[in-house]
C-alpha cells in the first residue's frame, strides 16, 4: 500500500475561449441577481413620508458589464501567467537576494532599535509609537509560546496582560512596592493564571479551546468591571508609580535622576526610559524563547504541536507539557502587563478587551510558523503600517483590511513562511511551511 | 510467570458499545525474543496495541509487564504517557506518525525527551546552560546520530521528517521509538509498503535490536516473510479469539489459522498481503 503519488496540478492553461466565456457568463448572472436589488432599486422617502423607489438600471448594467470584463481579464491573466507559485511571483535572483536580506534583517532590526531614541531624540511621537510597538512584540513573542509553538489557540491572551497590570497597578498603590519588586511579582501571578486556564481546557482542541480561552478573557474582564472594591470598576486605578531607575525617581527636582547624574532635566528622560526598558524585556521574552526552543520542553511543545498520540507514545506527559506553554505565554504577559501599567500611570478595563487578544493573535498569525523574527515584522508592520495609513482618515482600516488579506494570500503562513530547526548536525536547513503543521489546540 | 516472560497478557477483553474487538485474550510475550500477532484484517491486533500501550483501557483483563531486574507493572492501569516513561514500552503506528515538521534528528531528540528533562533539571539547569546539561544534550545528539547512521539516514538528519521516502520514515519511526530505550517495542505493521529489499533489510534491523538492544519485539505484521523468517513465536487472531500459539513452524500447518486465511472465503486476503 504506497502513498500514490499526487497528481500535478492541471494548468490552467488548457482552458479553452469557450471556458472562459462561460465563466464570465455566470459570474455576470451573480452579479445580477446580487445587484438588482443593491444598485438596481433603490428606495427614497417621498414627500408624504411614503417609501417610494427609482430604479437604476444604467447603473445596474454597468456593474454587470464590468464583472463580465473583470472575469475575462482575470481569466486571461491566469493563462497568461499560469499557475500562480512563488517562483512566479518572485524570480530566483530575487529570492537569493531576499535570503540574504532575511539574514541580515534581524540584527539591523535590533540596532535599529537600540539607536530610536538617539535618532528620534527630538521626536516624542515616535518614541511614544516604538514604545507601543515594542510593547506589542513582547506579547505576540509571549503568545507565540502557546500558539506558534505549542500549537494552542488561545484567544484570550489579553486575560494574561490585564491580570499583570492590575497585579503590578495594587500591589504598588497599596502596598507601596516598587516597580522592579512587582515586575517578577506580576508575571508570577499571570503564570498562575495561566495554569488556572490550562486545567480546564485541557482536554479541548480546536475550536472548542478557542471559544474557552476566549470566554476565560472575557471572564476577566468582567471581575475586574464588576468588583468594585478592589479595581475600582469601571473607574480603573489611577496614580500608579512611574518606574524608577534602579531606585533613583526620573523627576525634577534634588532627588531626580537628572540633578545626580548633573544634567538639565527633560521629561524626554523618562520616555526613554521606558522604551529601553521595554526593549529589555521584550529581549528578554525573545532570549528565554529561543532558548527554551532548544530544550527539551521547547522540543516537547513543537512535538505537540506536530503530533499529539505520537507524544504521548513516547512518554510526553501532554498535561504539563500545555500547561508550562500556557504559563510561559501567561508570564510574559504579565511582564508587559505591568509595563504597560506603570507606563501609563492609570488602568481601566477598557485596555483590555477582546480587540487586544485579536490583534496580538493577528500579530502571532501574520508572523507566521512560530517565528520570532516575523512576530517583529508583524508588531511593526501592524502597528507602525497602522500609523503610517493615517493619512487615508476614514478609509485606514479599508486599506489596513486589503493589505492585510494581500498579505495573506501571497503567504499564507505569515511572512516568514518556514521554519528553523531547534538543532541540526551539519546542515541547518529551513523547513518548508508544507510539512509544519499549525497544531489543532 | 517464568523469569522468562517479558509480557503476559491475561483474559484481555475489549469491548466498544455491543461490539466484542477482544474477547478473554491470554498471551505471552518473552524476554528477548520476537513475538508475532498476527490475522485477518478486522480480527482486533491493533486492539490488542492499542490497549498494551495506553491508547485504550481494556474493558477487563489484566497486562503485565515483568522487566527482567524484577518487579512488574500493571499496564491496564497505567496511562497512556506512563506506560511509555515508566514502564518503557515503545510503539509505532499502522498509519506513520512522525513529526513532519521537524527534522530526522529532531525527531529522535523528541524521543529522549524524558533523560533529557532531567538532565536540564526540568528546564531550570538549561535555561542557565550548565555544564551538565550541555554534556546530556551532547550524549542525546551522539545517540540520536548513531541511530541515523544505523538506518542509514545520517546524510539526510537534517531533512523534514515529512519530506524522506515512506520506507526511510518507517525506520526512522523505529529509530525513534528505540531512542526511548524501551524494554518492548511495539511495532504496529513495520513492513506495510516496503518493497521485497527493504523488508529483508527491516529483518535485519529487527533481528539486531533484538540481539545487540536486548529489547524485546511485539509486532503485528501482514507479511508472512517477516513473520516467519524472524518471529521467535507467533500469536494468531481471529474475530477477537486467539485460535492459534506457537512456533513459526507449528503455525504454518496449524489447520485453525489455514482455515481463518483461506478457508472463509478471505481467499483473496492472503493473496493481497502476501504481496505487501
Amino acid at each position: 500500500m504506497t502513498a500514490p503519488a499526487p497528481t500535478p496540478p492541471s494548468a490552467t492553461r488548457s482552458a479553452g475561449l469557450a471556458f472562459i466565456l462561460k465563466k464570465a457568463v455566470i459570474s455576470a448572472c451573480v452579479a445580477l441577481i446580487l445587484f438588482s436589488l443593491m444598485i438596481g432599486i433603490r428606495t427614497l422617502p417621498s414627500e408624504n413620508g411614503q417609501l417610494t423607489y427609482t430604479t437604476r438600471f444604467g447603473e445596474l448594467a454597468a456593474m454587470v458589464a464590468i464583472v463580465f470584463g473583470g472575469s475575462i481579464v482575470v481569466e486571461l491573466l491566469r493563462l497568461w501567467w499560469g499557475p500562480v507559485d512563488r517562483v512566479k511571483l518572485a524570480p530566483p535572483p530575487v529570492q537569493a537576494a531576499l535570503d540574504i536580506g532575511g539574514r541580515l534583517i534581524a540584527p539591523a532590526l535590533l540596532i535599529f532599535a537600540l539607536l530610536v531614541p538617539v535618532i528620534f531624540y527630538q521626536q516624542r511621537y515616535i518614541l511614544d509609537l516604538g514604545i507601543l510597538v515594542l510593547t506589542y512584540v513582547m506579547l505576540g513573542w509571549g503568545l507565540n509560546v502557546v500558539v506558534g509553538l505549542a500549537g494552542l489557540l488561545d484567544l484570550g491572551y489579553v486575560a494574561f496582560y490585564a491580570v499583570g497590570a492590575y497585579s503590578y497597578a495594587l500591589l504598588a498603590t497599596t502596598f507601596g512596592l516598587g516597580f522592579w519588586e512587582c515586575l517578577p511579582l506580576a508575571g508570577l501571578l499571570a503564570a498562575c493564571w495561566g495554569v488556572m486556564l490550562g486545567f480546564p481546557v485541557l482536554r479541548l482542541r480546536g475550536d472548542y479551546l478557542a471559544i474557552v480561552t476566549l470566554a476565560f478573557g472575557e471572564i476577566i474582564r468582567l471581575v475586574i468591571i464588576n468588583w468594585q472594591n478592589l479595581t475600582g470598576g469601571p473607574n480603573g486605578i489611577s496614580g500608579i508609580p512611574r518606574p524608577t531607575f534602579f531606585g533613583i525617581p526620573l523627576v525634577p527636582g534634588p532627588n531626580g535622576l537628572a540633578a545626580k547624574f548633573g544634567i538639565p532635566f527633560s521629561p524626554t528622560h523618562r520616555i526613554v526610559f521606558l522604551f529601553y526598558l521595554i526593549l529589555a524585556l521584550a529581549l528578554l521574552t525573545n532570549w528565554v524563547t529561543i532558548r527554551l526552543r532548544r530544550l527539551p520542553i521547547g522540543r516537547a511543545w513543537e512535538a505537540l504541536r506536530e503530533d499529539e498520540v505520537a507524544c504521548r507514545a513516547l512518554g510526553i506527559d501532554t498535561t504539563t507539557t500545555k500547561l508550562t506553554a500556557f504559563a510561559t505565554g501567561a508570564l510574559f504577559g504579565g511582564f508587559a502587563g505591568a509595563f504597560f501599567a506603570t507606563r501609563q500611570g492609570f488602568i481601566s478595563p477598557e485596555s483590555f478587551t477582546f480587540q487586544e487578544s485579536a490583534l496580538v493573535l493577528a500579530i502571532v498569525v501574520l508572523g507566521g510558523m512560530g517565528s520570532q523574527l516575523g512576530v517583529a515584522l508583524a508588531a511593526l508592520a501592524m502597528i507602525g503600517g497602522f500609523e503610517l495609513f493615517r493619512g487615508f482618515d476614514q478609509y485606514r482600516m479599508l486599506v489596513f483590511g486589503i493589505v492585510m488579506v494581500l498579505l495573506m494570500i501571497w503567504r499564507p503562513r505569515g511572512l516568514v513562511g518556514h521554519r528553523a530547526p531547534t538543532v541540526f548536525l551539519e546542515h541547518n536547513r529551513a523547513i518548508s511551511s508544507d510539512l509544519v503543521k499549525e497544531g489543532h489546540g | 510467570m517464568s523469569p522468562d516472560t517479558i509480557l503476559s497478557v491475561d483474559h484481555l477483553s475489549m469491548r466498544f458499545g455491543g461490539i466484542v474487538a477482544v474477547n478473554d485474550l491470554s498471551f505471552t510475550a518473552q524476554h528477548k525474543k520476537i513475538t508475532a500477532l498476527i490475522g485477518p484484517n478486522g480480527a482486533g491486533k491493533t486492539t490488542v496495541f492499542n490497549c498494551i500501550t495506553g491508547f485504550y483501557k481494556p474493558s477487563g483483563g489484566s497486562i503485565r509487564l515483568a522487566p527482567p531486574d524484577g518487579g512488574y507493572f500493571r499496564l491496564e492501569r497505567l496511562n497512556d504517557f506512563r506506560i511509555s516513561k515508566l514502564a518503557k514500552v515503545a510503539r509505532t503506528f499502522q498509519n506513520i506518525r512522525l513529526f513532519p515538521g521537524m527534522t530526522a534528528l529532531e525527531n529522535l531528540m523528541v524521543a529522549q525527551h524524558n533523560a533529557l528533562m532531567r538532565a536540564s533539571g526540568f528546564t531550570l539547569l538549561g535555561l542557565l546552560g550548565f555544564p551538565t546539561w550541555r554534556a546530556a544534550e551532547r550524549d542525546a545528539i551522539e545517540r540520536a546520530r548513531s541511530w541515523l547512521d544505523r538506518i542509514g539516514l545520517l546524510d539526510r538528519a537534517d531533512d523534514a521528517a515529512g519530506n524522506l521516502p515512506y520506507g526511510d520514515q518507517r525506520r526512522l519511526e523505529i529509530a525513534r521509538a528505540m531512542c526511548t530505550e524501551p524494554m518492548l517495542l511495539c511495532l504496529d505493521e513495520p513492513a506495510a509498503g516496503l518493497n521485497a529489499r527493504e523488508s529483508a533489510a527491516l529483518n535485519e534491523m529487527l533481528l539486531s535490536i533484538r540481539n545487540d538492544h536486548g529489547t524485546s519485539i511485539l509486532l503485528i505484521e501482514h507479511d508472512m516473510s517477516v513473520v516467519m523468517e524472524i518471529s521467535d513465536h507467533i500469536v494468531v487472531l481471529d474475530y477477537g479469539v486467539k485460535i492459534a500459539d506457537g512456533a513459526p513452524r507449528a503455525i504454518r500447518d496449524d489447520a485453525k489459522v489455514i482455515a481463518a486465511y483461506l478457508g472463509t472465503g478471505d481467499g483473496e486476503e492472503i493473496a493481497a498481503e502476501g504481496v505487501t
